[in-house]
């Protein structure tokens, strides 16, 4: 029993970064209608921003809204410069754009910090609670991924701009009828979604250790999780991302087969089964319209 | 006193494919304008190019600025609001987040809220939905929604493209006639484009012909309709 609910603690922990990584996903897929597979190397890149500056000596707390802020003006900056020109081309030359990305970002990273392995601080300590059921990090991952994810619902359900993204997402061509600066909630979302990825990444960091390969599994994890979930619902996106954690956990640590080497192709088969059987994902129903 | 909105040699194309060829006509200071002509004459087109949505070329004069070639989400912060065709509705919004963002446009936040209740004073039905999904909406409803949203922008001109399309003859009455309020009322000018030229004959003061791109004939609402050829070709009487 305790460990069932030790394994549903930390399935729920790596959850809350999947759901991060797939939040970050589906926002990009509901702007600009493609997946972003440079997603994870975005983060992993932000997360060797903030282990730069902590080496620079600068203290914890100050390194990460500092990261969010530089990571927020680089998304910002790979939708101008490298993503918006293409424009309204075919979805083949958005993949092959998305893999170069991936590939620009993976190698500079490994140039400016090397592809050794590095260890990441936690700024929650190395202790645990509850008798040794959870670590410190892992609370403060599932308190910060809570956080963020509040934040975000406030922002999307409350504010003006919240409301002018969604619209723009769903219907460019009415969005801008109604005066709604399109460009700018496209960039807009890109720069919230490199952020959420930053975050993301400085949480599982501490977990997977620092080296430019670190987002490659994760952002896997984080595409099931939005496919379950539905790449048109960022709430069901969110779900997903955390019943990834919990599903790849218990079935590493009680189905003998699987153990650790085989967790990823779980999410493989995951993403394979929702896509053949309910493509639309478990929340993302295609829109009810009545003509 | 110098029209609200004067065009001039307008032409418009899709691809290689011309659909206006030089089009000159004139909105007032308030009143109802109305562009009739078959299908595919360009009524659409011409809204389009209005609002910069299709390449176009000519001279376009609002309020004395000439708005050729502008991108269409500055021309809409002009006061220019487009009910378009398939009336553009956000379905997966509420009803009342659609007609919060015919708002975006403007700075005056304080005054939003006031004029969702005024809205609302028009289309009571769209009070009743205010939660609802708009995509869940009927196509009245959608089109009050559409219309509800481009009076949020508190606009000086509205463009409409077929308001009636789709729509039951009850509602179609019904829905003019708050058009037509609305008009006087908000002293917004209205520009409707209409197949249903009895209908929008009715409603208008004044009247453009459209056939294939140029315009035909142009006079009050009541000259076109007293004309012979019109008479024949487009009320059917």
């Amino acid at each position: 029993m305790e460990l069932l609910i030790q394994q549903l603690v930390t399935g729920i922990a790596t959850g809350g970064i999947y759901a991060c990584m797939a939040l970050a996903v589906v926002m990009i897929y509901q702007a600009i209608h493609h997946l972003n597979f440079s997603q994870g190397e975005m983060a992993m890149f932000s997360t060797f921003v903030a282990w730069q500056l902590l080496q620079w000596g600068l203290p914890y707390w100050a390194v990460l809204p500092l990261t969010v802020a530089v990571s927020f003006a680089g998304g910002m900056a790979i939708e101008r410069l490298v993503i918006r020109p293409l424009g309204q081309a075919p979805i083949l030359s958005h993949i092959a754009v998305f893999i170069g990305l991936f590939a620009v970002i993976n190698s500079l990273a490994g140039f400016i910090w090397d592809f050794t392995i590095k260890p990441f601080p936690s700024p929650f300590g190395e202790g645990s609670q509850l008798g040794g059921l959870i670590s410190n990090h892992q609370i403060g991952m599932i308190g910060v991924t809570l956080v963020v994810l509040l934040f975000l619902y406030l922002f999307f359900r409350y504010t003006r701009i919240g409301l002018a993204m969604r619209a723009a997402a769903e219907n460019p061509a009415s969005a801008r009828l109604v005066g709604i600066r399109v460009g700018r909630t496209v960039a807009l979302g890109w720069g919230m979604a490199a952020a959420i990825g930053s975050i993301a990444g400085i949480l599982i960091a501490p977990l997977v250790f620092l080296e430019p390969n670190m987002m490659l599994s994760i952002l896997l994890y984080g595409f099931a999780g939005a496919v379950l979930g539905g790449l048109s619902s960022p709430a069901g996106a969110v779900f997903g991302g955390f019943a990834i954690g919990v599903i790849e956990n218990l079935a590493g640590t009680y189905i003998p087969v699987v153990g650790d080497e085989l967790k990823l192709p779980i999410a493989l088969l995951l993403i394979v089964t929702v896509l053949v059987f309910k493509p639309t994902g478990l929340f993302g129903r295609p829109v009810v319209q009545r003509v | 006193m110098s029209p609200l909105l004067q065009v001039s040699d307008l032409h418009a194309s899709y691809g290689d494919f011309r659909v206006l060829h030089g089009l000159d006509f004139a909105v007032g200071q308030g009143g109802v304008t109305t562009l009739l002509g078959a299908n595919g004459a360009g009524k659409t087109t011409t809204l389009r190019a209005l609002c910069g949505m299709i390449r176009h070329s000519g001279r376009i004069v609002f309020e004395g600025a000439d708005i050729a070639g502008r991108p269409t989400e500055e021309i809409v912060r002009l006061g220019i609001a487009h009910v378009p065709e398939g009336r553009g509705t956000f379905t997966g919004l509420t009803a009342e987040e659609n007609l919060l963002c015919g708002a975006m446009a403007r700075s005056d936040r304080g005054a939003i809220a006031a004029d969702v209740e005024r809205v609302y004073g028009w289309f009571p039905r769209l009070k009743e939905r205010r939660r609802q999904q708009a995509g869940t909406l009927s196509g009245g409803e959608q089109q009050m929604l559409a219309i509800g949203r481009a009076l949020m922008l508190r606009p000086k001109l509205m463009l409409l493209d077929e308001p009636s399309f789709g729509l039951a003859p009850l509602i179609v009455a019904e829905l003019f006639e708050i058009l037509r309020k609305v008009g006087e009322e908000e002293g917004v000018a209205l520009l409707i484009v209409e197949q249903n030229a009895a209908l929008a004959l009715e409603l208008a003061d004044r009247a453009y012909l459209i056939e294939t791109g140029c315009m035909v004939m142009s006079g009050s609402a009541a000259e076109i309709r007293d004309d012979e050829s019109v008479r024949a070709a487009y009320l059917g009487y």
